[in-house]
């Protein structure tokens, strides 16, 4: 028995580790690659990492993708949890409807939803404004479908009926009710759904390439025409931080709530493309 | 304590009551006035509309017609939150994220009272159903019944002007349902709140009930004081739901029923002549070991004694029916099973089953 136990647990490490090995090896290589010198002989150098903040266009493009993030997470959290709560409560036979919505934009490409959605940017940009924030608005679509799943697990694992209901009955309004009853009983689904999101928004380049935004991956992309160096550190910068987020999130899922029941730690992996497609095609 | 000080309970009606839901209606004109204080049980089998009425009184649901009085004033259109309802749910309704004290005050914190006596009531509260040690406590770390006890706290937390009850009780185990039924009651009476309670077990609305009302497809059947409800029903669906019937065939005649060569008098003298089905309570059969006669149309073999605790349930075979009867344990040890027996049925009114007395006259 313990040699079958201990042939499992080999076979474990190994999955384990070729895993591993598939996510670690390329960020491994793109650092690597970051702190050469220029130079065939040349010394290792970490001169491309300290140009990062001395590159403005990526300072600059970096608080402009964090800020989209952000935005677009409280976007997500403010349109999507009342709806999904009011559908739950008031309108089940809707429910069916809206997540074929919300799941949607998974099954359409980007690039095709970017074509369909350029009037209206250009339309905006001309009579509104031309910041870069309003970005959010279609990110708010891309991010629906995990949003959603995450929101769904969170829900489904209260008693919202019952708990919303003895709320009102004793004479919370329906503010009250999502803020103090609903939002507290599911902080994992709701900081799941707000990390996933975030780490979309982060990865994004299709988007704001198309739209002539510059986020984060696209001033990556201009970067790397001038410094090959930069361009993959702050690459890997950012993939790291994404993985950071994302471990966050996969404890918060994790973790047993006060309750004594464990959330059901649904955690649909956000496509996070922290490198421009672009730029690999280009082989640089 | 204080609880009582401004408790004068207020009188609640509904009127007409209809509730519709896409072309069924669940619940059909009900209308039912409950004294300030009383507590009523609405009972019935689900699906009965019993917990459509309790939500339509808490304003969880919205009328088809008819109103909701509160103390003479017209809480129809208001909202759950606006109703000063104070309800119990089936299902466990404590807030996960709040302790058992927490709980309690909610509602005093919608209300806006300042923290200090926010937590002097809720621990008064909590004294009140018993739980004073327990106000730390976050809800998976009480039993079931201690949850409903908390629940019980938080909904009288708020004085509220009527309590509603929606089965509280059908999801704990027998022993703690018992001790937890008796329990409201004397919160109930203490508090003296205006209470309904809703309830598809018979032996829970009669045991707390001040009255009881039995309902069956949207409709009020009967009214009455539990014991009224057990030995006078007014209809046989009723007779059949309350308590276990024996349906015993017989010949109704001049206001009378003839069961087996046993005259029995009707409820209704002014039932039609003929073949009808007699709807005879189990306590009303009582048992003598048949030395003598052999035969005869009360005559039967015993076929299996149930243990019930102080009485015993005993079921007779008679060749052609099953007849059950209930009795004091200590009489039951005299007719073991397989036994021959003898039934005398003792002449209480009884009624007559609609259905076989309509098949029969058609």
């Amino acid at each position: 028995m313990s040699r079958r136990r201990i042939r499992l647990q080999a076979l474990r490490i190994a999955i384990f580790a070729l895993a591993a090995a598939f996510f670690l090896v390329p960020i491994g290589a793109m650092f690597e690659f970051s702190t050469r010198g220029i130079g065939v002989a040349s010394p290792r150098t970490l001169s491309a990492w300290a140009a990062i903040p001395s590159t403005p266009e990526l300072a600059t493009a970096i608080t402009v993708s964090l800020e989209l993030a952000l935005i677009t997470s409280l976007l997500m959290l403010g349109l999507l949890l009342p709806t999904m709560v009011w559908v739950r409560l008031r309108l089940p036979r809707l429910n069916r409807i809206v997540e074929f919505i919300c799941l949607m934009p998974l099954t359409v490409p980007a690039i095709a939803l970017v074509v369909g959605i350029k009037p209206l940017y250009i339309w905006i940009s001309l009579n509104f404004t031309d910041s870069i924030l309003t970005l959010s608005f279609a990110y708010l679509i891309l991010v629906l479908p995990y949003a959603y799943r995450s929101l769904d697990a969170g829900l489904a694992a209260i008693d919202l009926k019952t708990l919303t209901e003895a709320a009102r009955s004793l004479g919370a309004g329906w503010g009250t009710v999502m803020l103090r009853v609903v939002v507290p009983n599911m902080p994992a689904a709701i900081l799941n759904a707000s990390l996933l999101s975030a780490s979309l928004v982060l990865g994004e380049y299709t988007f704001a390439n198309l739209l002539n935004y510059e986020n984060l991956q696209v001033a990556i992309q201009y970067v790397s025409l001038v410094s090959a160096g930069t361009s993959i550190a702050v690459a890997v910068a950012s993939l790291l931080f994404a993985f950071v987020l994302l471990m966050i999130l996969s404890f918060a899922g994790s973790r047993r709530r006060r309750g004594g029941r464990v959330v059901p730690a649904e955690t649909p992996i956000a496509p996070v493309a922290t490198v421009p497609p672009s730029l690999l095609a280009e082989g640089s | 304590m204080s609880t009582n000080g401004s408790k004068l309970g207020v009188e609640v009606r509904l009127e007409q009551l209809r509730r519709v839901f896409a072309g069924v209606v669940a619940l059909d004109e009900l209308s039912l006035t409950l004294a300030p204080g009383e507590l009523v049980a609405l009972l019935g089998p689900s699906g009965c509309g019993k917990t459509t009425a309790l939500r339509l009184v808490a304003g969880l649901d919205e009328v088809t017609s008819g109103k909701v009085l509160f103390g003479g004033t017209d809480v129809t259109t208001l909202g759950a939150n606006k109703r000063d309802v104070g309800m119990v749910f089936q299902a466990y309704s404590l807030f996960p994220h709040m302790t058992a004290r927490q709980n309690v005050a909610f509602g005093l914190q919608m209300r806006h009272v300042d923290e200090q006596a926010r937590n002097r009531r809720s621990d008064e509260m909590l004294e009140l159903v018993g739980l004073s040690g327990y106000a730390d406590r976050f809800a998976h770390q009480l039993s079931g019944g201690q949850q409903q006890r908390v629940a019980l706290a938080r909904a009288l937390a708020i004085q509220p002007k009527v309590l509603l009850l929606d089965e509280p009780l059908s999801a704990l185990d027998a022993k703690v349902r018992g001790r937890l039924r008796d329990e409201i009651r004397r919160v109930q009476l203490e508090v003296g709140i205006t209470t309904l309670f809703v309830t598809h077990d018979q032996e829970e609305a009669l045991a707390i009930a001040d009255r009881v009302g039995v309902m069956n497809k949207g409709r009020l059947e009967q009214l009455g004081p539990p014991t009224t409800i057990y030995s006078r029903p007014a209809t046989p669906f009723v007779a059949e739901f309350v308590g276990l019937t024996n349906r015993m065939e017989g010949e109704v005649k001049g206001g009378e029923v003839i069961v087996r060569g046993t005259r029995l008098p009707l409820v209704r003298p002014d039932t039609p002549d003929g073949t009808a089905v007699a709807l005879v309570r189990p306590e009303a059969v009582s048992l003598a070991s048949d030395g003598d006669a052999g035969g005869g149309p009360l005559v039967g073999t015993v076929i299996a004694v149930a243990f019930l605790g102080a009485t015993s349930r005993v079921t007779v075979d008679l060749g052609d029916m099953i007849v059950l009867a209930q009795m004091p344990t200590s009489q039951a040890a005299a007719t073991p099973a397989g036994s021959r027996v003898s039934l005398t049925l003792r002449p209480d009114p009884v009624l007559i089953a609609r259905d076989e007395t309509a098949a029969a006259e058609a």
